[in-house]
């Protein structure tokens, strides 16, 4: 191996890091807030990379459906509550949950005008976005609010169910092959022989904004600080008035959103499949484990070296490659459990 | 209810669900419509809905069962279909791991298999069990075989080697190699992916410092585009080879200019229009493609769904002789089922011409397959 080499396999390291560190950000923050293991975090990847192609080709995605069918669901569930509350909260639901997943079709049908094919990238980006983003909350609302309580294994078991279903519902929706989009950028960039292409930059650039966007929301926002005090004490973050429901469907929002805009960032760089969420989502949470399911800057830190690792490794053993890579979970395991006090969980 | 009433009732729900069981042919079909063959399972699942539903005058039913391209699901299908479906014949797997576990059951329950995975191995009559099994999809060895003589003839000297990290990929380079060495080719690189890998950059650095004359992508479907584009983008100039796995409009769409003047062998299904007029395959084989794209639009068919197809061209030319012999569900019918499959001879189907016997069990020649080449976004037959 020359130097040139391990530069080209130390640049696709970063890149594929990039993508790991910020879904490692969704999972642990998913689980400090909610104590949910999120597995199908990767499943968002998916959604938001196929739900831009089926736009892009033209084709109505299924997720549109997916968005109407929990809201009704949604609506259902919590009309007799708001119903109680008074017009303006049921009006505000039916709003959220059937008025806008229309406006979505809408739109996906050319109600602006045009179809969202003809539109520019980035419009298309945010109606993707848009569509996919709220399946968050939806499925927080269907799923995890009604065992909110739950122990943590539990919550774990529906988890594991949701993303199985979610699967299945992208097999429906997106066909078993594969599909690209067009990359954002065109540019290339000759450094030291090395190029670097417009797309890498902008994963690297997206995820590092992203990652000090959630720094500075956590530390400065109101909301933040509330989703923080949740994660640290759920009782007594309540007792100061700060909703644990809200908390959670916020949380899930921003999973949803980072791992919806991660599928969008890498899509033009390689073929995602209806299912390649799952292993996206799975090394992101290798990164988690390094971090303890606690700690931010680790957890992106350990998303980073899975990065490189699987591009190194895929350089020397290209068949071991996965096995590399998740063996890497022993001895941090080992490791954490050597140096941090086992606190037996209270329930 | 009285004790009367509820035998009574028992009776007339096992007539209900029994009666059609007895009087008709029964096809037990296990597809791997969902997991990661999907892309193979599903065309193969669509096209039992074109089969004709009778057979020498006999209503024919197929029971179609996924098993999620896991192995454990098939031979659970294969055992409900076989103990509480009684079906006379198996059509399945799709992939080559499901049918090898699926002969055990088939050849235990003396039942007839057409198998629609592609290894060899599925038909090695060394394995006594294999008297039962039939296969539609042509052999590795013959798609290797043609790879080969069409990278010597090319004057292609080196050849790096990229592959699926599964069975697929493994049985290929086992072909592969050997051919190879006979014909003193020389393989330079040997690396493998999987399916769902977001990124080959480390594979492919690796095959450029080999710096091979040739590069063959052993994958299938749209994943085979990955090492293809990253090779191209990497500024890789030789020439490429894909496998018969690729062979679908999906493929063409995802890996878009990068994949112009790939090679790959095929069965004469994927180019049937362009066929000369005196192969008898092109009349067969364009009677599938427009049943269904009639049914699932234009440039929707792939080879996968041909090979169902083909396993139904089988049974009905080999039915009408069973039936003489015995009445569909019996013992009988099943042994005279399977004898009428292995004595079909110059069978014309949508992959080539069939001629079984008691040593072949798939019966294709060289006229199963074709060279072809990536044209304009299409696919354009050579030699």
């Amino acid at each position: 191996m020359d130097l040139q080499i391990a530069l080209l396999l130390g640049q696709d390291g970063i890149v594929n890091g990039a993508i790991y560190a910020l879904l490692s950000l969704a999972l642990v923050l998913v689980f400090a807030v909610t104590r949910v293991i999120f597995i199908p975090q990767g499943e968002f990847v998916a959604y938001g990379a196929l739900t831009l192609a089926s736009l892009q080709a033209g084709q109505a995605p299924g997720t549109l459906w997916l968005l109407l069918g929990l809201g009704v669901a949604v609506t259902a569930i919590d009309a007799p509550h708001a119903w109680r509350q008074g017009s303006r909260q049921l009006a505000g639901l039916v709003a959220r949950q059937l008025v806008y997943p229309l406006v979505m079709i809408g739109l996906v049908f050319g109600a602006a005008g045009a179809a969202p094919k003809d539109w520019p990238l980035l419009l298309q980006v945010l109606l993707a976005l848009a569509v996919v983003v709220p399946l968050g909350p939806q499925l927080y609302r269907v799923a995890f609010q009604p065992i909110a309580e739950a122990p943590v294994l539990i919550l774990l078991i529906v988890a594991v169910a949701l993303h199985l279903a979610l699967v299945g519902l992208g097999l429906l929706f997106f066909g078993a092959e594969g599909s690209r989009t067009p990359a954002f950028s065109e540019a290339a960039f000759e450094v030291g022989g090395l190029t670097i292409t417009g797309q890498s930059l902008w994963v690297v650039g997206a995820s590092a904004v992203l990652i000090v966007a959630l720094y500075i929301f956590f530390g400065r926002s109101l909301y933040g600080k509330a989703l923080r005090a949740t994660a640290i004490n759920r009782s007594g973050a309540r007792l100061m008035g700060i909703s644990t429901t809200l908390a959670g469907k916020l949380t899930f929002l921003l999973a949803a959103a980072i791992g919806a805009l991660s599928g969008i960032l890498i899509a033009p760089i390689t073929t995602i499949y209806y299912d390649t969420g799952f292993l996206v989502g799975l090394k992101g949470f290798v990164g988690a484990i390094i971090g303890g399911l606690v700690s931010y800057p680790v957890a992106a830190a350990g998303a980073l070296l899975v990065g490189l690792l699987e591009s190194f490794s895929s350089f020397y053993a290209s068949a071991f490659k996965e096995v590399i890579v998740f063996t890497l979970i022993i001895p941090v395991l080992v490791w954490r459990s050597l140096t941090s006090r086992h606190v037996e969980e209270e329930e | 209810m009285n004790l009367k009433l509820k035998s009574l009732l028992a009776v007339a729900i096992t007539a209900a669900f029994a009666a059609p069981v007895l009087a008709d042919i029964n096809v037990g079909v296990v597809v791997s419509a969902t997991g990661p063959a999907a892309s193979l399972g599903i065309p193969e699942k669509n096209t039992f809905a074109l089969m004709p539903t009778t057979i020498g005058g006999e209503k024919v039913n197929f029971l179609i069962l996924d098993d999620a391209s896991d192995t454990t699901t098939a031979v659970k299908n294969t055992r409900k279909l076989l103990t509480e479906d009684k079906v006379d014949v198996i059509v399945g797997s799709t992939i080559t791991p499901n049918s090898l576990a699926m002969i055990d059951i088939a050849a235990e329950a003396e039942t007839p298999m057409i198998s629609m995975a592609a290894s060899s191995r599925i038909v090695d009559t060394a394995n006594p069990k294999v008297k039962w099994v039939f296969k539609t999809p042509q052999n590795d060895i013959q798609m290797s075989t043609a790879i080969v003589e069409h990278m010597t003839s090319a004057g292609v000297k080196t050849v790096a080697f990229i592959g699926f990290a599964d069975a697929y990929g493994e049985g290929w380079f086992n072909e592969f190699s050997k051919i190879a060495e006979a014909r003193k080719l020389q393989i330079v690189a040997n690396e493998r992916y999987n399916r769902a890998d977001t990124s080959v950059t480390g594979q492919v650095l690796k095959m450029m410092a080999a710096k091979p004359d040739a590069v063959l992508i052993a994958g299938s479907g749209t994943p085979a585009a990955l090492p293809q584009k990253a090779l191209k983008e990497k500024g890789y100039k030789g020439a490429f080879y894909q496998t018969h796995g690729v062979a679908n409009k999906d493929f063409l769409r995802v890996c878009g200019k990068d994949c112009e003047g790939t090679f790959l062998p095929a069965g004469p299904v994927l180019i049937a229009a362009q066929l000369p007029a005196d192969n008898p395959i092109k009349k067969v084989a364009l009677d599938y493609v427009g049943k269904y794209e009639a049914a699932h639009g234009k440039g929707s068919t792939s080879t996968f769904g041909a090979h169902a197809w083909d396993a139904g061209l089988l049974l009905a030319n080999a039915v009408p002789v069973a039936l003489k012999k015995g009445k569909p569900g019996s013992k009988e019918f099943k042994l005279a089922l399977r004898d009428a499959l292995e004595g079909l001879k110059n069978i014309t189907v949508s992959h080539g011409i069939v001629n079984m016997s008691a040593q072949d069990h798939l019966g294709f020649d060289q006229r199963a397959r074709v060279m072809v080449k990536v044209e304009n976004g299409d696919w354009k037959l050579i030699q």
